[in-house]
């Protein structure tokens, strides 16, 4: 009798992670349904976003997630991946350590503490010395006009990089560290150098995996808000330059919710978190399926 | 395959070890960069006041973020009390009920997709649930938005865990004539005592640092955290408002409420890390 009964209990509360996610979906469709109708598709091209005249358009909202994201990934990932390579074949065992656990600390720290560190600390230094000095070198590109405010799209995208560094490095780490030793000491043994058995043994072994985390990193980078909201600018511009203003659904979020009195304003709002989080499910479920074939392909160890 | 010199090679491979070498510098300088600017701005704004006293209005000297601080603590003891015990009970299922079930492989793949829901959707959720309806930002949706932040995350590691206490356990406990329920609670639980605790710990310390979410629950307040059903103070929105005013002392102030909040969240980490060391393979 006490089995039935703990049996059930345990599995109501499995059933709740159920509950919350179907909840979900239903209560940001419901709820942003004032807007779905009102704009219908023209919502995702749009890109005015009026308070004022009751306009609202996601484009530059979605294209600054896409860009930060982007921006991110290209930076996070092969440094992630050569520090996760540093950690497992090169430093000596007390200092891999030392790094590793600052790595996870780096995870740990909060994201409105990065957009603190952003928006008095990085922005300026931005602003003073790598902006001037990226136009100086590639002013002739569109990317990289107009006045160097500090914040902005390279910024945003810089310390989301370095948000989703530790995440990549931790799984790459993983990954290396699962290659069969024996694998790995044939390569040297046939005169190899460490890079050499890197690229041709443990990337060709771990690859797969490694970008099956890379697109939980992704995941990650599209979904985060307190630290771009503080160094993105809040501008609903899209702008060819990254040194420029913008915005992110995220950020967007963030900022507007307090003003957003109508109904088609605070419907719009939550239309944009239907978006993101469409987005984010089908990033992650993309990244689980990966894996999970790959697990079973490999019999386990992932 | 390519012939090239030893030379090449030699140096190619010296290039590469150079740069993973710098790569992890500047994660670490990264880490050691926001610590110190974080540290040295927020000593400045710290003292006994800003623990006890209410916030002041912008230029009148003196003042704190007692508030803010008691209402996080508030808030995230609140939704330990509620996303812990279900977590466990979910993670249970999961390893030691469900197993390779059709209902098991759903919930294990819906909370890997909640684990990595962005944490404003959430607070968008719980907003249309609890603040909507009753046209009032409060406490309690705050605690429960941080619950459901924490739930994926305890269940996940406690059926991890729960798997890696071997099955002879379980047997020998359940041979002795033991019902389920008290080889799990009393046998299987014990032995997984530390891992579980640990995972309780990076939950807490993931959520004590969220933001996103409670600005759309618990909003934030400038008065003692009075009922639960009114908006609630908390120090990470509160950073959020001051960092972004015009006034150099909220500024000031926000810089103190970061060191407090990196200072608990570091803690917490750490301490957990301490605790349970994980095999190393």
């Amino acid at each position: 009798m006490g089995d039935v009964i703990f049996r059930w209990v345990t599995g109501l509360c499995a059933a709740v992670i159920i509950v919350i996610m179907a909840g979900m979906v239903i209560q940001l469709t419901v709820n942003s349904w004032l807007s779905l109708r009102q704009f219908g598709l023209g919502f995702f091209t749009s890109q005015s976003w009026n308070p004022v005249r009751q306009e609202f358009g996601a484009a530059s909202s979605m294209y600054g997630t896409l860009i930060s994201a982007v921006i991110a990934m290209v930076l996070a990932f092969p440094l992630g991946l050569i520090t996760a390579l540093f950690l497992v074949e090169l430093a000596p065992p007390l200092l891999g350590r030392i790094v590793g656990a600052a790595v996870e600390l780096l995870a740990a720290v909060p994201s409105i503490i990065y957009g603190m560190w952003g928006m008095f600390v990085f922005a300026p230094f931005m602003a003073n010395h790598v902006q001037p000095a990226l136009q100086g070198a590639l002013g002739s590109l569109p990317l990289f006009t107009g006045p160097p405010m500090g914040i902005g799209m390279l910024t945003a995208g810089i310390i989301l990089a370095l948000m989703i560094l530790p995440f990549i490095t931790a799984v790459s780490r993983d990954v290396f560290g699962m290659v069969p030793a024996v694998v790995k000491e044939s390569g040297y043994g046939m005169g190899a150098t460490t890079w050499e058995v890197t690229r041709k043994v443990t990337l060709r072994y771990g690859i797969r995996g490694i970008i099956g985390a890379g697109f939980l990193g992704l995941g990650r980078a599209i979904g985060e808000t307190m630290a771009i909201t503080f160094v993105i600018g809040n501008n609903h511009q899209i702008s060819a330059s990254l040194l420029a203003a913008g915005n992110s659904i995220a950020s967007t979020m963030a900022n507007e919710f307090a003003e957003a009195s109508e109904p088609l304003y605070l419907s719009a709002l939550i239309e944009l978190g239907l978006v993101l989080f469409v987005l984010t499910i089908a990033v992650q479920a993309i990244a689980h399926l990966w894996l999970q074939r790959l697990k079973k392909q490999m019999g386990g160890g992932l | 395959m390519r012939s090239r010199s030893l030379f090449g090679r030699r140096a190619l491979d010296l290039a590469v070890k150079a740069a993973s070498t710098l790569a992890a510098l500047i994660a670490l300088f990264g880490l050691g960069w926001i610590l110190v600017e974080i540290l040295t701005r927020g000593m400045a704004a710290l003292n006994w006041a800003f623990f006890t006293e209410l916030p002041t209005p912008p230029g009148m000297p003196g003042g704190g973020l007692g508030n803010a601080v008691l209402g996080t603590a508030i808030m995230t003891m609140l939704a330990t009390v509620l996303g812990v015990p279900i977590g466990l009970l979910a993670g249970i299922f999961l390893s030691e009920f469900g197993k390779d079930s059709k209902a098991a492989t759903a919930v294990r793949f819906l909370s890997n997709v909640l684990m990595g829901t962005p944490s404003i959707i959430i607070g968008v959720f719980v907003y249309t649930v609890l603040v909507l309806p009753r046209g009032m930002f409060s406490g309690y949706a705050g605690a429960v938005a941080l619950a459901v932040i924490m739930l994926p995350v305890v269940t996940r590691t406690t059926e991890d865990m729960l798997s890696l206490v071997p099955n002879a356990l379980r047997e020998s406990a359940l041979a002795l004539g033991a019902p389920r329920w008290r080889v799990t609670m009393g046998v299987v639980f014990r032995s997984a005592r530390d891992g579980l605790i640990t995972g309780a710990l990076l939950a807490i310390a993931r959520v004590s640092g969220e933001t996103a979410p409670l600005l759309f629950t618990a909003l934030n307040s400038p008065y003692w955290p009075e009922s639960l059903g009114r908006p609630m103070p908390n120090l990470t929105v509160t950073i959020f408002n001051y960092a972004m005013s015009p006034f150099a002392d909220w500024k000031a102030m926000a810089w103190g409420a970061s060191l407090v909040i990196i200072a608990g969240v570091l803690v917490l980490a750490v301490f957990s890390r301490l605790l349970f060391k994980p095999k190393q393979t």
